[in-house]
């Protein structure tokens, strides 16, 4: 457990060099095993790029163009007609889940931030078991709360809880506390050394001080973490979506769904939707995946 | 709160006792903690706890309808044991349990697999990395609207998707209907959109765990005589098996609330790819029955609660005997 505990803000770390003597004996059969071992690589990435392939292929072709002999081919005629017409239908949607995804995503790696800290540094009597019961929220599943869940969301809304996005909000976050605690929790457990903080309180600094001052600074990598987390799981959720908005006031999920569950399937604004849905999550994950990789390997391989 | 903390040292006012100095002072020390987790600790005990309660307590009662002004009993267990006796709902935990089997193995498989194959570092590892990783930054109703048309049962000169490529490539006797068959194993097809997504995951958490051993390990292995092999099965594999054990746990609790992909390749009311989370939404919306929906949510609940519950007390037990 804490074998894996330290990769968490650095990217994955390089593989252990082999020393020379090793290295001299990469016979042949070496060479021919790290062959195979590229084929092999290069196989499966073709397998996995093949629904990609699809959604691009086919979202560039015209209505006419799109026959089932014909449905591997590349477009005939490159054609921004899906396009066009997918941002038309989810450009609403799509500035809405921004909005939503980012503010929820905010909120709770504040929340996680402050209370990995307590948990981690700041113990109370019982926080482990307050702690654990935190975590099996994070594995509950959601189908035993929503229905409750959807008569108070209703009732606030009457209270004056902005519908749609806004009660999106207020559920992503209180849902997303247990993952960003736990985060949160493991990164300063590891990374702030518990001595600097008993100096702190020897000179009269309090929790909040002692916060803000030693333990907040060193934060960004946690926050990296939980902020691609919490973005992403805000930004690809459907169920909550579908019990708590509608087509008018919800996510580009519930939106693109209801588009590309027609009886008569406009495959090219389809996938062009379905792209168009994915590539701020897409866009996250290449820019800042190296960093998600070792929070994926901190936050649940604790 | 940063008066009440930064007072801890300060003089006792007059007529305390030692006793009760002693307390306050405890009581400064973790107050503050306690305070700033407080309110995370009410949303979760409301919107977890209290909202998991509150299902439960509807799936013992009579509250078959919609209805607000409708009289609402407690009846015990009688949802639970005619729940069990619908073929419906043993036809939805049959194909739980398929869906769940195929997505573990798939995940666990092509996850160890590509690990292995990636952990004495490739040229190029980056991108294998990301390209097996990037599904999962996609989210299930949008990977739907491929795999919806991907995994078509149109066969013959009708075919798209996967059977057409079949056919075209000369591999016309794979081609199958899928998902949407009658046969018993027909759930099996609906993992594979799931296996795609989460394999990379399971990848990367192996990585983490593969690049987490020390180095000379290997050497002194490697130096007693060990075979490649050898090595493998006696020094890595066995410190990887809280990892084996985590993953198990993320993708099965997954699969028992797998509710997106199915919704969006099969629709909910779906015969042929139902599981517990889609009839549930059937039960709620198509038969306005919230008290048989919540009997059915509850049970989901309890299925991940066994297998969750110990694990958390094992991951807990162990951290402690380790200090940290």
């Amino acid at each position: 457990m804490t074998a894996t505990a330290s990769p968490f803000t650095a990217p994955v770390p390089p593989p252990v060099e082999r020393s020379t003597a090793v290295r001299k004996r990469l016979t042949g059969r070496a060479v021919s095993a790290r062959t195979v071992r590229y084929l092999l690589l290069l196989a499966f990435l073709i397998l996995i790029l093949i629904p990609l392939y699809v959604m691009v292929v086919t979202s560039f072709k015209t209505a006419g163009d799109i026959r089932p002999t014909t449905a591997w081919n590349l477009p005939e005629r490159w054609s921004l007609d899906g396009w066009a017409k997918a941002w038309d239908q989810l450009s609403g949607p799509l500035l809405r889940t921004v909005v939503m995804a980012v503010v929820a995503a905010t909120v709770s790696s504040m929340l996680g931030s402050l209370n990995g800290f307590v948990f981690a540094k700041w113990r109370f009597p019982g926080a482990n078991v307050v702690f654990t019961l935190f975590l099996f929220g994070m594995f509950i599943p959601y189908q035993a709360v929503i229905i409750p869940l959807q008569e108070i969301m209703l009732k606030a809304n009457d209270l004056g809880l902005p519908k749609g996005i806004g009660t999106l909000i207020v559920v992503h976050v209180i849902y997303g506390i247990p993952i960003c605690t736990l985060i949160f929790r493991n990164y300063y457990a590891t990374t702030v050394p518990t001595e600097i903080l008993e100096a702190g309180k020897v000179d009269g600094a309090g929790m909040w001080r002692s916060y803000l001052s030693i333990v907040l600074p060193v934060s960004i990598p946690g926050f990296v973490v939980t902020l691609i987390w919490q973005f992403t799981s805000a930004w690809n959720d459907f169920l909550f979506a579908l019990f708590l908005t509608n087509a008018n006031n919800g996510p580009v999920t519930f939106v693109l769904n209801s588009l590309a569950s027609g009886q008569n399937p406009d495959y090219a604004s389809n996938m062009a939707g379905a792209l168009l849905a994915s590539l701020p999550t897409l866009a996250v994950y290449i820019i800042l995946g190296k960093y998600f990789i070792g929070g994926l390997m901190s936050g649940s391989v604790k | 709160m940063t008066a009440t903390t930064k007072s801890r040292a300060a003089a006792p006012s007059r007529g305390d006792t030692p006793a009760r100095r002693h307390s306050r002072i405890r009581w400064r020390s973790w107050g503050p903690g306690l305070a700033m987790v407080a309110p995370s600790i009410v949303l979760i005990g409301i919107f977890v706890y209290w909202l998991l309660y509150k299902t439960a307590a509807t799936s013992m009662t009579d509250k078959h309808s919609f209805n607000p002004n409708a009289d609402v009993h407690f009846i015990g267990l009688d949802n639970y044991a005619s729940l069990f006796g619908e073929p419906y709902y043993q036809h939805t935990l049959w194909n739980l349990l398929v869906l769940t089997v195929v997505f573990l193995s798939g995940t666990m498989f092509f996850g160890l697999l590509w690990a292995l194959l990636l952990e004495k570092g490739v040229k190029g590892e980056g991108i294998f990395r990301s390209v097996y990783l990037f599904p999962m930054a996609v989210s299930f109703v949008a990977a739907g609207v491929v795999w919806k048309w991907l995994l078509s049962n149109r066969t013959g000169d009708q075919a798209i998707g996967l059977n057409q490529l079949f056919q075209e490539l000369g591999l016309g006797f794979l081609q199958n209907s899928w998902w949407s068959s009658t046969a018993a194993f027909n759930m099996a097809a609906m993992a594979i959109p799931a296996v795609w997504q989460l394999s990379g995951y399971v990848m990367a958490l192996f990585l983490a765990g593969f690049r987490g051993i020390p180095s000379d390990q290997r050497e002194a292995a490697r130096m007693d005589g060990a075979s490649e092999f050898q090595v493998y099965r006696h020094v890595l594999f066995p410190q990887l098996s809280p990892i084996a054990l985590s993953a198990l746990i993320i993708i099965g609790h997954m699969s028992m609330k797998m509710f997106d992909l199915i919704y969006s390749i099969a629709g909910a009311n779906s015969y042929a790819a139902a599981v517990p989370a889609t009839y549930m939404w059937t039960q709620l919306f198509s038969k306005s029955d919230p008290a048989n929906a919540s009997a059915n949510a509850t049970i989901l609940l309890l299925i991940v609660a066994v297998v969750v519950v110990p694990y958390l007390i094992y991951t807990n037990h162990v951290e402690k005997g380790q200090g940290s």
